[in-house]
C-alpha cells in the first residue's frame, strides 16, 4: 500500500478526526499547552527584560544566563525536570517537566529582545520624556515600550514559534498534543498517522509564525515601520 | 520514577563508562556529519546567490519552511521514505543548519568593504583569488557565527532522533532513562549534552580568535 491509499484509509476513519484521540484533541490540546507555555514566559521574562532594559542593572549576567539557557537541549531540560516531579500526582509525570521545559525555552528570545530594543531606544528620547516631567513607569509605557516594540514582538514571536514546535515532545511522556500522532505513529508503524501529526503541527508552527507577522504590522506605531525588518533579521539569530 | 531510586547512582556510571562513551562518539559524530554537510551544501549555495542574485529569496525562503518544520513532524515526514534510519535523522539535522549557515556566509561575504574589493581588483586578482584570499578572511568571524549556532543547535536536536532510532545521549535521556524509569541516565544524557552545546561553542569561537587575530571579540556575534 501507498502512502498516499494508507493516508486516504487513515482519514476516512471518523475517529482519527473526532475521537477521543483524534486529530481535533491533539490539536486543541496542542494549542492550550503551547499558549500556557507562552503565556507564563511571558509572564516571567518581560518585566525580567523591561526591568533590566529600564535601569540596566544585572543586564550582563542575565543576558549571558539567557544565552546558557538558549543552548539547553529541549530534552534534556524534560528529562532533568521528570525524575523531580515524577511523584507528584496527577501532572508530575508528563505535564510539569513539558511546561517547565517549553517555558525555559521561551524565556530567552523575549527577554534577550525586549532588552536589546529598550537598550536601541534613543537616549535622547527618553531624556525628552524626563524633561517632561514623567515619572519612571511612564517614560516605559509612553516612551521606551513603544519605541521597543518592534523588538519585542519579534522576541515573542521567536518564542512562540519554538513552543508550538517543541510542544511535539511533551508527548515523549506520554502528554497530549499533536506530537501523540507522531510517536504514536511511529510506535505502532502506522505511517498515515505520523504523516498527519507532522502535516498539522508543521502547518501550525507556521500558521503561528504568520500570526505574530501579522501582529507585528498591526501593532508597531507607523513610524517605526522601517525598523520591523532590522528587528527581525537580527533576532533570527538569536 | 520507582520509590527510593536515587537520582544519580555513581556506581552505574562507573560501571558503564564504556557505554556512555560511545554515545558521545555517536553523538559528536551525527552533529560533525549534520555540520559538515549543511555547511558544503551552504557554502555552495552562498557563492550561487552571489552570482544570481535573483534566487536570494528563493533560497532563503525555502530554507526558511525548513527552519519551521518542528523537528520530530520533518523526521516524520521522512520516514515513510527513507525509514527509521541513519539517513533520516541526517537529512533533517542538515535542512535545520542550511537557513543558519547560508544566511551568515551571505552576511560575511557582504560585509567586506567595497574599497578593499577594489584595492584586490587592482592588483589584478582573480575572482577566485579575491574570494579565497581576500573576502573569505575577512568574512571568517560572521561565517564562524552562524557554524556556533548550527552546532548548538545541532547538539540539542541529536537528541531528538533517539525518537527514531538514533540519537547520541538522547538515547541515554530517552531509551536507557526517561523509558526504564532510571533518572540516573536521564541525568548522564542531559547533562553531557548540555556540557557538550557549551564547550563546542566555547571551542569554536576560541578557533575564530585564533584564526582572526585582527578582528575583535564582538565581530563574531552577527
Amino acid at each position: 500500500m501507498t502512502l498516499i491509499d494508507e493516508l486516504g484509509a487513515w482519514l476516512a476513519d471518523p475517529t482519527h478526526w473526532t475521537g477521543p484521540d483524534g486529530m481535533v484533541t491533539r490539536l486543541l490540546e496542542h494549542v492550550a499547552l503551547s499558549g500556557a507555555c507562552l503565556g507564563l514566559a511571558i509572564a516571567i521574562a518581560l518585566p525580567i527584560g523591561l526591568w533590566i532594559g529600564h535601569t540596566g542593572r544585572g543586564a550582563a549576567g542575565v543576558i549571558r544566563a539567557a544565552n546558557i539557557g538558549q543552548a539547553l537541549p529541549t530534552l534534556g531540560v524534560i528529562g532533568i525536570v521528570l525524575p523531580l516531579t515524577a511523584n507528584i500526582e496527577p501532572y508530575g509525570f508528563d505535564l510539569i517537566p513539558s511546561i517547565v521545559a517549553l517555558v525555559a525555552l521561551a524565556i530567552p528570545p523575549i527577554v534577550t529582545n525586549t532588552y536589546a530594543g529598550l537598550r536601541q531606544v534613543d537616549p535622547e528620547a527618553v531624556e525628552a520624556g524626563r524633561g517632561m516631567g514623567m515619572r519612571e513607569l511612564q517614560l516605559l509605557r509612553l516612551v521606551e515600550v513603544p519605541l521597543a516594540l518592534p523588538s519585542v514582538l519579534a522576541g515573542l514571536r521567536i518564542s512562540a514559534v519554538q513552543v508550538v514546535a517543541t510542544a511535539t515532545l511533551a508527548a515523549v511522556l506520554g502528554a497530549g498534543g499533536l506530537g501523540r500522532l507522531i510517536i504514536d505513529g511511529i510506535a505502532q508503524q502506522d505511517d498515515a498517522q505520523l504523516f498527519m501529526g507532522a502535516v498539522l503541527v508543521a502547518i501550525l508552527a507556521i500558521a503561528t509564525e504568520l500570526a505574530f507577522a501579522g501582529l507585528q504590522r498591526i501593532a508597531i506605531s507607523p513610524g517605526l515601520r522601517g525598523r520591523v525588518q532590522a528587528a527581525r533579521g537580527s533576532a533570527a539569530d538569536v | 520514577m520507582p520509590p527510593g531510586e536515587p537520582l544519580l547512582r555513581p556506581d552505574w556510571v562507573v560501571n558503564n563508562l564504556d557505554v556512555i562513551g560511545e554515545r558521545l562518539g555517536e553523538h559528536l559524530g551525527m552533529t560533525a556529519t549534520a555540520v559538515g554537510v549543511g555547511f558544503v551544501i551552504s557554502f555552495a549555495l552562498a557563492l550561487m546567490i552571489r552570482r544570481h542574485r535573483a534566487l536570494t529569496t528563493a533560497v532563503i525562503g525555502a530554507a526558511g519552511i525548513l527552519y519551521a518544520v518542528p523537528s520530530l513532524a520533518l523526521f516524520a515526514f521522512l520516514i515513510p521514505f527513507t525509514g527509521i534510519s541513519f539517513v533520516t535523522a541526517e537529512i533533517a539535522l542538515v535542512s535545520y543548519t542550511l537557513l543558519i549557515l547560508v544566511r551568515n556566509i551571505l552576511l560575511g561575504l557582504e560585509s567586506v568593504p567595497p574599497d578593499v574589493l577594489e584595492a584586490a581588483d587592482g592588483m589584478g586578482y582573480t575572482s577566485r583569488q579575491r574570494l579565497w584570499r581576500v573576502e573569505l578572511p575577512i568574512a571568517l568571524p560572521i561565517i564562524v557565527a552562524g557554524l556556533r549556532i548550527a552546532t548548538v543547535t545541532t547538539i540539542g536536536l541529536v537528541t531528538v532522533t533517539s525518537l527514531i532510532g538514533q540519537g547520541g545521549l538522547g538515547y541515554l535521556i530517552v531509551v536507557a532513562g526517561i523509558n526504564a524509569f532510571f533518572p540516573t541516565a536521564i541525568y548522564v544524557g542531559a547533562l553531557l549534552s548540555v556540557a557538550l552545546a557549551v564547550a563546542a561553542d566555547a571551542l569554536l569561537l576560541a578557533a575564530q580568535r585564533r584564526l582572526t587575530p585582527w578582528s575583535s571579540a564582538r565581530g563574531g556575534t552577527a
